[in-house]
């Protein structure tokens, strides 16, 4: 069991959450190519590594947060910026939060 | 030097004789320094990985193959599984998919001169409420269409086939039906790896363990090698079979792929009297049971609820997987659990693989293999291997090739795959 850190309750149980995604940026809907949507939807950077991702405290706060995992120790850390809520809460995380971990995919 | 054909027979009377003389058995596969040029490589050597260099050796004469493994055959998915072959899926792509794989399964020990233990002794879906039973009569008819043999039975036939199962009508979540697959099994998964390596290096393919990619080179869309952490390889052709890996190894190429990978646990306990001679699986318990010839029984779970690279068990798998286990088969308190273990899922949206050609030419892939992949191995590598020799995609894989996910044409396999691998 590993802990995530909740900015609104602290250090809290894995177990009181559920895994909601990788931090992405939801592109325009108006002017985003098919290509670009359905790389929103489903590419996923699946790095092994530090990753920004968002999670649901499901059994705490009720809400939608980021957090940055190392996804081959599970260690986690606060990120700076806290996602913006509207958008996580439709299923897929934080804007523009891939910055942190941009290097660690090569 | 090259040996070529079938490798060494075991038989009955070779068994005798070198127990008699107590002469060594020669290493079922080679050892061989790393070449500058092959004409197709294959990263990861699990099940899939081997039985493409064997098919494309064996199949299509294609023999200077290198299968390329950053640890040792078997080590990955291949290994850690927890060896169920089934055909009856939700899709009639999936289910012809599957088919054909547990017809290959049949005959692989021939084939291969190597005892698989493929143990065809029957596949039980539980359905626990009005919304399975309905997937499964669903499956059933899916699968009756495609000619696999697949049934519904009722909670009576269910006591009869598994006899320490509460099929009591009191239980918190009582048994409706099952979906009855008779052909389903299970096989010796270590055997099939060991097999298929053995069976490719006598006919000249080139395993190489402790092998890692570290990078593969592109020019002008075209794949032209890889480089190793032994020296940098040239090849026209590069097949990705790393499964829980599969993302790290596509990156290197460039290529982004949807999938995410998850940890699947599974556990045994102590050996007991053979009681057990079917699988049964439950999805809303989250768990399946089978037993090995050695009388441990084999546990499974669905993955763990969040992507990791991490193989480590858990304490929370463990305990939740008892008290599942124990609501099925309350008889089995005492049953100690010897050993659990994790491997990567490599898993998709929908449930099913991802194979053949990438915007890179010559980088093919053989991925997506999630929970369900190690019954795929045959059928996938035959496939993979027409694919190399001939340049065309073949028809039993083509629903499952990556742009799917840009035409929106994905297969639904949720159904049939999320808790029964
Ligand atoms: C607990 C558990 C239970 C399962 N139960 C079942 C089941 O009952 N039925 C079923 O059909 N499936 C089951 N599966 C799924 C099945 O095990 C896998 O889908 C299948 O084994 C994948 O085989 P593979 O050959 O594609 O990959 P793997 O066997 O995982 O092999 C991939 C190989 O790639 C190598 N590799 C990775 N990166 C690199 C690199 N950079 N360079 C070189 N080599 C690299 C790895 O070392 C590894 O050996 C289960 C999986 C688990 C973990
Ligand atoms: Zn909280």
């Amino acid at each position: 069991m590993f802990r995530i850190p909740c900015p609104h309750c602290g250090l809290r149980n894995v177990s009181e959450f559920r895994h909601v995604g990788e931090a992405r940026t939801r592109p325009d809907p108006h002017t985003a190519t098919p290509e670009q949507w359905r790389a929103y939807l489903y590419e996923q950077r699946n790095v092994a590594g530090w990753s920004v991702e968002s999670w649901y405290h499901g059994s705490g706060c009720r809400q939608y947060i980021g957090v940055e995992r190392h996804t081959v120790t599970n260690e986690t850390r606060p990120i700076a910026r806290a996602p913006e809520s509207g958008h996580a809460a439709a299923g897929s995380a934080s804007p523009d939060a891939g910055a942190p971990d941009a290097d660690s995919a090569s | 030097m090259k040996r070529r054909g079938r490798p060494t027979t075991y038989s009955a009377g070779g068994l005798v004789s070198r127990g008699l003389t107590h002469r060594e058995w020669p290493p079922a596969w080679r050892r061989h320094d790393l070449q500058a040029t092959y004409d197709v490589v294959v990263i990861g050597a699990g099940v899939h990985g081997l039985a493409t260099a064997y098919y494309l050796a064996a199949n299509h004469g294609i023999r200077k193959v290198a299968v390329v493994d950053k640890g040792y055959v078997g080590g990955g998915g291949s290994g850690r599984n927890t060896a169920i072959v089934r055909s009856n899926y939700l899709t009639p792509e999936g289910v012809r998919f599957y088919d054909r794989s547990v017809k290959l399964y049949e005959r692989l020990a021939a084939d291969l001169n190597f005892n698989v233990m493929f143990s065809q002794r029957g596949h039980l879906t539980l359905a626990h409420n009005d919304g399975s039973l309905r997937t499964m009569r669903w499956r059933a008819e899916v699968n009756k269409l495609e000619g696999v043999d697949s049934q519904v039975i009722s909670p009576d036939e269910i006591a009869e086939l598994v006899p320490f199962m509460d099929v009591s009508a009191d239980t918190r979540y009582p048994i409706l039906g099952a979906l009855y697959h008779p052909p389903g099994g299970t096989i010796r998964h270590d055997a099939v790896n060991w097999g298929y390596a053995r069976a490719a290096d006598a006919l000249g393919v080139e395993i190489h363990q402790n092998t890692e990619v570290v990078g593969i080179d592109v020019e002008d869309g075209r794949v032209q090698g890889v480089r190793t952490t032994r020296g940098h390889v040239s090849a026209p052709v590069v097949v990705n079979c790393t499964a829980g890996w599969a993302s790290l190894v596509s990156e290197l190429a460039g290529v982004r792929l949807p999938i995410s990978t998850h940890p699947l646990q599974a556990a045994v306990t102590e050996p007991v009297k053979v009681f057990l001679d079917t699988v049964v699986v439950s999805g809303t318990l989250h768990v399946y049971v089978s037993q090995t010839d050695r009388g441990e029984l084999v546990f499974g779970a669905s993955t763990d609820p969040y992507p990791s690279y991490s193989m480590r068990g858990s304490l929370e798998f463990t305990e939740e997987l008892a008290g599942h286990v124990l609501e099925l088969m309350p008889s089995i308190a005492k049953l100690r659990v010897l050993r659990q273990w994790a491997g990567l899922c490599d898993m998709t949206p929908d449930f099913s693989p991802i194979m053949g050609v990438t915007p890179v030419a010559g980088f093919l892939l053989d991925v997506g293999w999630g929970t369900y992949g190690f019954k795929a191995g045959p059928v996938a590598g035959e496939a993979m291997a027409e694919l190399v020799a001939t340049g065309r995609t073949p028809e039993i894989i083509a629903a499952f090739d990556l742009a799917r996910f840009q035409d929106g044409r994905l297969v639904g396999e949720k159904g049939a795959a999320a808790v029964g691998h």
